[in-house]
């Protein structure tokens, strides 16, 4: 499948058209504001459209995952070459870039949720320029790990996320902003040291033949990782069931862990949430977090099928606790940000245990709530922000009343956080449902305790929803604006889509189905 | 040339020259060492130029080198034109600067 | 037609709330005429289907089913069932929805959130026929839950209360705990038989299949689906929230809370009844039973007019179940239909009088009193005739006085308990039930009697009453007609021969023989062995309720007080309905705070403390370093610059910034390599 424009792939114009964009920022006069602020919506609104039409035109029968065959919108263009370094022998760096079932619904939702971060970066009035700068660099960064075909490409993209939250955070965040900041970017940055270090050893292990030339390449393609053939007798991470091979899984499942977060590795996340923007925890939570859920299904689960499984059970249970711990700590907060912060740590608690099923309902279910989280969790900061640009306040015990005040406003919000809470008929029922349906096969008693999940997350929803928009509206809260029509055009298409795949959710399922099918045989047959 | 060379009584050398040139060019060093004036330097620098001048015209017509001496004297005259034209020009310009051209006065190098 | 038909019915109503949603405060009168005009029209349309199938495909049940989504292999439907069971709930439910509606344009007037309200109630009907309609018990969840939150935003309509907004989370919360195992329920099903839909699982169990290869766990997942209901039907242990519940508007009560979404807990034992296996039934029957004992108990020392029919519910809601679990079938969905009719009517009922009081305190200025309580009633019946004689046709149905409708089905009932104990010993089961039926007429003849009979307690607030307007009392006297015996059967002692029992029978069972429960054959011989026992037992009993209810408070031969004062702790417990709801505060509510206070310290204190003691110990370390950097490394570093520094400084002397100096210093060197060189 080959898609171009002016003879360039619509991938890499996915990407790219960010950084265009954010040129053009560059080299406009600081005063120009809005033209700025244009510019920003235009590219990323470029990028919705693109992504639609990948949605339209994407196969929904190829398998992708591990077959370079069935990858679409595919494109492959040596990067770096080095010909004949001594002991190595030649160094292949491709950029190549290419999407399947797992990653065209990432793609999907990162383009929206960047567009509706833009729009709710409208009353940024703090160094607009460098905001909008950073802003796409970052939706580049996103964008770019999920079409990565190249482990080194993906490590690049990786990284350059990092950059840009870490400034996103430590200039434009609350009053600790720069604790936050720096934890953030230590925590990632543990991480990616963890990775860089797995993906040489896979580098020096992974040779395969050029059938061009018939010299031995050792390459960094993730898909010629998978094939067990091409590891090198002799490699570190040669042959099945080796420690070497476990302990490099364990060191990747800590990047990622740490990225999703899975308890323990998840205490960066309330407070980066805290002193980031509203935008900015808008793009934190709905495609960040979901970069570490993707990882173990893109780089984990095929290239070390054998340690994936021997892990599983561990995996499963760390979704487990992550549950019921994400959703007891919410609870206790006070503060609104860190209630959603934690409940993020519970709801990826699903993906993880949806995914740690390894069969297709699980796996569906799973990256189902990945793209679900990401557009409810959207919804719950941009309500925490409306209130917060009203108030300057966030602490749940400073409001109370505001269904009278501010009645769509509510309305919205609510729809939000009862998807949040599970509510059939809404797109956060669905996901849940599948992951807990493929990880009740597997696991009983692990799915049963996370069940209780779902009665703690509807008790703190429900309290949150109770000190904030019902009871008496207090003195201080009686002049309230409600939604300006840029807030609600900032809701309605994540509402829309919340309705719509909470009704019908086939349209997203129909895109992974395949590709997480085979996926699941992949692994569970041990990478053959 | 044959004539005056005929009349003439004393036909002066090659070595007469070299003189005329030593004592320009000794002179010109001197202007240029010692002068407070920029202005003096200056000329001492052409005198240094034109002592050099005679030097390469006199050898062109005594020995074997033919006109190249000469052709290299021309050369000379148009850069040290060229060359005064700059000079007070940065003379010009350093007088603005400093409100003088007393070279003695102007040593913002100093270490 | 049953399948455009059903969907139109269902339909109709989320059109309504949608309508109601966007543009209700827009139209005239807010549109409350659009929602009960719709409602009405389902109503009709759910008459004319109900007629259809019980007259014309009695026998059949119509099943359409359609994709959902395609999960790997396996492809989830969705789709409709009519038989006769969803025919008569579906009127059953756009009955008493329409009426409620009716009642609410006269109780609900000049509400703040008028619009909003009957937006709401469209959401409920539309989720609740969901309930009725569907095929599929994935499909029922999904239903399950948004009749769920319908009814949490109408509990918490008045939210600006902290009680009503307690209300609505205690009602949503304590159902999710029940809906929790029937979601387990649901996923075993799931795992073992790859479908929702009833029809396949059933298929699936019938022919030898069962989940996880145990007949275990079929009874824990027949369970565990109960669970369910047992949140949603107020049972024993979950029936907590309902009585809270109560602080929604009363017609919200009358049509959720009494009428049609605890019965869907009834109703979905009712669907699921074929995979039942005997032993779940048991646990379902005692269930029911207990729960049927303690509502009753309490009930009789409640002085909330609202509270005491909540309790009511509950103990009605708990006979049926246990109707059900001891295999009366249809005797107690019978008395879930007869009960919808009476007991929303009794709601409607208090409702009348409540907004009379309301209405009377408000012109009295008075704020203080309660308009709930009756014991700040009395002497009412002169005042409202027509809520009082529909009243008390609701009372005398209830508490299974002969030609009434309830009389029918609770008499139905205890026959079958009587029989279940003939058959299988159990003897506490009808035991229960007798004792409950009393309890049932004592306590609404004493509801009755306070309410409308003697001296007004207050002759001001009395004055002030008056008869509710039409929209109000219209609902009440259709109420009133359909709780007659004639609705169900013309024989006004045995309900077995009229159309509801030929219409409505009980399914054959799919489980494995030995777990089955007694056949329908035997069941039925023994309960016709019994029925003319059970029949004269249960009218004495029931009299002997109401005459005592009726010696104590109408003639005051006997005092309330002496009688309270006697019971002792059980009349304290009683008033304090056993307990339940300070015990789960400390044991729940007080316990899931100690763990969320834990965990959050746990959370800033341990792990963030390892996560800061990391960086601490690398800010020590680095500090260190620093030390040794700055004053050894950079040491060196800085005498190599330093001694650089001053030998620059003795040479810069020679730099005199005088062009002359240097054009000496190159003459003279010139000189001195001439020498050299020569």
């Amino acid at each position: 499948m080959e898609l171009q424009i002016f003879g360039i792939g619509i991938l890499t114009w996915i990407v790219f058209i960010p950084i265009v964009g954010m040129i053009t920022i560059l080299l406009l006069p600081d005063k120009n504001r809005n033209a700025i602020r244009w510019i920003a919506a235009i590219a990323t609104g470029i990028q919705v459209i693109l992504a639609g039409v990948i949605f339209a035109a994407f196969d929904r029968t190829k398998l992708g995952i591990n077959d370079a065959e069935s990858f679409q919108f595919m494109e492959k263009f040596s990067w770096i070459t080095v010909e004949a370094v001594p002991w190595v022998g030649r160094i292949e760096i491709n950029y190549f870039l290419g999407i399947d079932g797992l990653s065209v619904l990432m793609i999907i939702l990162t383009s929206i949720i960047a567009f509706i971060g833009v729009i709710s970066s409208w009353n940024i009035d703090k160094m607009v320029k460098g905001y909008f700068t950073l802003y796409l660099l970052l939706v580049t960064g996103m964008m770019g790990v999920f079409v990565a075909l190249d482990f080194f490409l993906f490590f690049i993209f990786w990284e350059v996320m990092l950059l840009p939250m870490y400034f996103l955070i430590g200039l434009w965040g609350g009053p600790r902003r720069e604790y936050a900041a720096i934890k953030f970017f230590l925590y990632t940055f543990v991480g990616g040291i963890l990775m860089l270090l797995t993906m040489l050893a896979l580098y020096f292990s992974v040779a395969y033949t050029d059938p061009a030339t018939g010299q031995s390449v050792h390459t960094f393609n993730i898909l010629h990782m998978m094939n067990p053939a091409n590891y090198v007798d002799g490699g570190l991470l040669s042959g099945v069931d080796t420690t070497w091979r476990y302990v490099a899984w364990m060191a990747l499942f800590i990047n990622f862990a740490i990225k999703i977060p899975l308890f323990p590795f998840h205490t960066w996340l309330p407070d980066a949430h805290v002193e980031a923007p509203t935008p900015i925890s808008v793009i934190l939570a709905g495609v960040l977090l979901k970069l570490g859920t993707y990882g173990l299904l893109r780089i984990n689960f095929p290239i070390f099928p054998d340690a994936t499984v021997y892990f599983i059970y561990f995996m499963a249970a760390l979704g487990m606790i992550s549950i019921i711990y994400g959703a007891f700590c919410a609870m206790a907060q006070d503060d609104f940000k860190k209630l959603i912060a934690y409940s993020s740590i519970s709801h990826m608690g699903i993906v993880v245990l949806g995914i740690a099923a390894l069969n297709t309902q699980g796996m569906v279910g799973g990256v189902l709530q990945m793209f679900n989280h990401g557009i409810i969790t959207a919804v719950l900061f941009l309500s925490v922000g409306v209130l917060y640009d009203r108030t300057q306040k966030r602490g749940l015990y400073d409001f109370g009343g505001i269904a009278n005040q501010m009645p769509k406003y509510t309305g919205l919000a609510m729809i939000g956080m009862f998807a949040a809470l599970g509510l059939p008929g809404l797109n956060g029922f669905v996901s849940e449902l599948f992951s807990f349906l493929g990880a009740f096969e597997a696991y009983k008693w692990i799915t049963i305790i996370s069940v209780t999940g779902i009665i703690i997350t509807a008790g703190y929803i429900l309290w949150t929803i109770q000190r904030v928009f019902l009871g008496e509206t207090p003195e201080k809260l009686t002049n309230l604006k409600d939604l300006t029509p840029r807030e609600i055009l900032m809701f309605v298409p994540l509402i829309v889509l919340i309705i719509l795949l909470g009704i019908y959710p086939s349209p997203a399922i129909e895109l992974m189905n395949s590709s997480l099918s085979h996926l699941v045989e992949f692994v569970t047959g041990g990478g053959l | 040339m044959e004539i005056l060379m005929n009349t003439t009584i004393f036909v002066p050398g090659l070595s007469h020259f070299l003189v005329v040139s030593a004592l320009l060019f000794s002179l010109g060093v001197m202007a240029v060492l010692s002068r407070r004036n920029v202005i003096m330097v200056l000329m001492g620098v052409e005198l240094i130029l034109n002592s050099a001048n005679i030097n390469l015209i006199a050898f062109s017509r005594f020995t074997e080198l033919s006109l190249d001496g000469q052709m290299i004297g021309l050369f000379v005259i148009i850069i040290a034109a060229a060359e005064a034209a700059v000079a007070l020009a940065i003379i010009l310009n350093v007088y603005n600067r400093f409100n003088t051209i007393n070279l003695d006065e102007i040593n913002l190098l100093k270490g | 037609m049953f399948i455009e038909l059903p969907l139109i019915i269902l339909l109709l109503p989320l059109l309504a709330f949608v309508l109601m949603i966007f543009f209700g405060n827009k139209l005239p009168r807010q549109g409350d005429w659009l929602a009960t005009g719709m409602m009405t029209i389902t109503l009709l349309l759910s008459i004319v289907l109900l007629i259809t199938k019980v007259g014309f495909y009695s026998s059949e049940t119509i099943t359409s089913n359609f994709d959902w989504v395609v999960v790997g292999s396996k492809s989830i439907g969705f789709g409709i069932m009519i038989d006769n069971l969803a025919a008569i709930m579906l009127v059953v439910v756009t009955l008493v929805s329409t009426l409620v509606h009716l009642f609410s344009m006269g109780y609900m007037k000049g509400d703040v959130r008028y619009s909003r309200y009957f937006a709401y109630l469209g959401l409920f009907s539309f989720s609740m026929l969901g309930i009725v309609l569907t095929n599929n018990i994935l499909l029922m969840y999904v239903f399950w839950e948004l009749v769920g939150i319908s009814s949490y935003l109408l509990i918490g309509h008045w939210y600006e209360k902290k009680s009503a907004s307690n209300a609505a989370n205690k009602a949503f919360i304590v159902n999710r705990v029940g809906d929790f195992g029937m979601f387990i329920g649901i996923l075993i099903l799931f795992i073992s038989f790859s479908s929702f839909t009833f029809e396949a699982i059933f298929e699936s169990i019938n022919a030898g299949q069962l989940p996880f290869g145990s007949e275990g766990w079929l009874t824990a997942a027949g369970i565990l689906i109960f669970c369910g209901a047992v949140g949603k039907s107020a049972q024993f242990p979950l029936h907590v929230w309902l009585p809270d519940a109560m602080e929604g508007p009363t017609p919200v009560s009358a049509l959720i809370h009494a009428a049609t979404m605890v019965a869907a807990g009834v109703y979905l034992v009712a669907r699921i009844f074929p995979m039942l296996t005997a032993d779940a039934l048991l646990v379902i029957a005692y269930i029911g039973a207990i729960t049927a004992l303690i509502a009753a108990t309490i009930a009789i020392t409640q002085f909330d007019i609202k509270k005491v029919l909540a309790y009511s519910t509950i103990s009605q809601l708990g006979y049926m179940i246990m109707a059900l679990g001891v295999g009366a079938y249809t005797a107690g969905f019978m008395h879930l239909v007869t009960h919808a009719a009476f007991k929303a009517g009794l709601f409607l009922g208090a409702g009348s009088v409540i907004f009379a009081m309301h209405a009377s305190l408000h012109k009295l200025h008075d704020h203080s009193t309660d308009a709930q309580d009756i014991r700040n009633m009395g002497g009412l019946k002169s005042k409202m005739p027509i809520t009082y004689w529909t009243f008390l046709i609701f009372t005398l149905a209830i508490s299974g006085i002969p030609l009434t409708s309830g009389f029918l089905s609770k008499d139905e009932i205890l026959a079958g308990t009587l029989a279940f104990s003939t058959l299988y010993g159990h003897w506490l089961l009808p035991l229960i039930g007798f004792v409950v039926a009393g309890l049932t007429a004592f306590y609404m003849f004493r509801l009755l009697i306070l309410t409308f009979h003697g001296k007004p307690v207050s002759e001001k607030i009395q004055n002030g009453v008056s008869e509710s307007p039409k929209v109000m009392t219209i609902p009440l006297m259709i109420l009133a007609a359909l709780s007659l015996f004639f609705f169900y059967s013309f024989n006004p002692f045995g309900a077995a021969s009229g159309w509801f029992y030929t219409a409505v029978e009980r399914p054959l069972s799919v489980v494995p023989e030995l777990l089955q429960p007694a056949t329908y054959a035997l069941f039925y011989e023994a309960v016709s062995s019994v029925h003319s026992t059970a029949m004269i037992l249960s009218i004495l009993i029931a009299a002997a309720g109401v005459l005592m209810a009726v010696a104590v408070y109408q003639w005051k031969k006997i005092s309330a007080d002496d009688l309270a004062k006697r019971a002792g702790f059980l009349y304290k417990g009683s008033v304090n309905k056993w307990y339940f709801d300070e015990v789960y505060n400390i044991v729940f509510v007080s316990g899931s705070h100690v763990v969320m206070r834990a965990l959050r310290w746990f959370d800033e204190t341990i792990i963030d403390g390892i996560v800061n003691g990391a960086a601490t110990v690398t800010k020590v370390f680095a500090s260190v370093s620093g030390w040794i950097d700055t004053n050894i490394v950079d040491g060196l570093v800085n005498g190599t610059a330093s001694t650089a520094n001053r030998a620059g400084g003795l040479l810069s002397h020679i730099q005199t910034g005088k062009v002359q100096t240097y054009l000496l210093f190159v003459l003279f060197s010139f000189l001195v390599l001439f020498v050299l060189i020569l």
